[in-house]
């Protein structure tokens, strides 16, 4: 592999990806997420 | 081929409750807590993990109930993972683990008289994104402030494909509640069906939500390809060769590149593709017949 220049942009926007990430966790959202996704909702695949 | 098997292991990862014959009920398990890093529908009968579109709806549609009752659900959760795997990876998770991308792959594979795309009709994807999972489901709301998920309620044919026809098959009671509505998505359903044939993953590049969230990071993440310009010939084999259609000679990043590297593994004669993983260059770009030569030693 070789070297080439250093690049911020990925970094950044990993961090702060992270940051909400972490945020979304701490405000309970991994429960919503699981709440929804075990629920067959009917109208949402378009029947009813 | 090794991207071949990565779909097809992520296919059966994302779609591996083989029990619902037997419950009769979707997997409700705690891996649903977990977003998938495809297309692939939660209400889907096998799905093991939750749809990143529909959770995202989902949250969209709630918030303003939420935030009278004192909740703060933006959704950050969701826009969080999809953000880390976009900053990570771009449209990767398209190429190698969408479930849908890789349906649609394998349809085009029947033998027609192949069509490109417009290149116009690859920005629809980012109007269908903000108004479908976004918009809509926050701005019209009912007497109780909710809202509806409306890219899986009148769009989404991976939803119709995962889920609507199969829970009707194993539910037929639900037979007596099909209307309008299934019938609407039977057809979008239907369109890109035959689309799949023509022309390379069509809802990828014209109407995929989540590969317009990706897209958004192509030219920003740590994986990205690089184009030797000294090395192209414009010979167009890239181009001829690209699931989606991209002029990789011309934007190497682009919006639609699901970096499948089929132009760098089985296209390039001249080794002008190669890719870099945050500024280390992967010295990958020597051309088909330069890697055949060195696996011939």
């Amino acid at each position: 592999m070789i070297i080439q220049e250093k690049e911020k942009t990925p970094f950044l926007l990993i961090i702060f990806f992270l940051f909400l990430l972490l945020v979304g966790i701490n405000a309970g959202e991994v429960s919503t997420v699981l709440e929804t996704a075990t629920r067959i909702c009917l109208s949402c695949i378009g029947i009813g | 081929m090794l991207r071949r098997w990565i779909q097809v292991i992520a296919t059966f990862l994302s779609n591996s409750y083989l029990l619902f014959p037997f419950t009769g009920n979707i997997y409700q398990g705690t891996l649903k807590s977990f977003c998938t890093p495809g297309l692939n529908c939660y209400s889907c009968p096998a799905a093991t993990g939750a749809c990143p579109l529909g959770a995202l709806q989902n949250f969209m549609a709630t918030l303003r109930p939420g935030l009278q009752a004192g909740y703060q659900h933006f959704g950050l959760y969701v826009i969080g993972t999809l953000g880390l795997l976009g900053s990570i990876a771009g449209r990767m998770p398209c190429g190698w683990l969408c479930p849908f991308g890789f349906l649609q792959e394998l349809i085009h594979k029947i033998p027609s008289r192949k069509f490109g795309i417009p290149r116009v009709l690859s920005y629809v994807k980012y109007p269908v994104l903000i108004l479908f999972v976004f918009l809509l489901p926050f701005l019209i709301a009912d007497e109780f402030g909710y809202g509806m998920t409306w890219f899986c309620k009148f769009i989404c044919p991976a939803g119709t494909l995962e889920a609507g026809i199969p829970m009707i098959i194993l539910k037929p009671e639900l037979q007596a509640l099909i209307g309008i509505l299934f019938y609407n998505k039977l057809l979008i359903l239907g369109l890109f069906l035959i689309w799949m044939i023509f022309s390379g993953r069509p809802f990828c590049r014209v109407a995929c939500p989540l590969g317009a969230i990706y897209s958004l990071f192509n030219k920003h993440s740590i994986f990205r390809m690089i184009h030797d310009p000294e090395k192209c010939t414009r010979c167009m084999e890239c181009h001829k060769n690209c699931p989606m259609g991209v002029k990789f000679y011309e934007s190497r990043n682009d919006i639609d590149c699901v970096r499948c590297l089929k132009c760098m593994n089985e296209s390039c004669k001249f080794g002008a593709i190669s890719y870099e993983i945050t500024g280390f260059k992967e010295s990958g770009g020597q051309g088909i017949e330069g890697k055949a030569v060195v696996r011939g030693q």
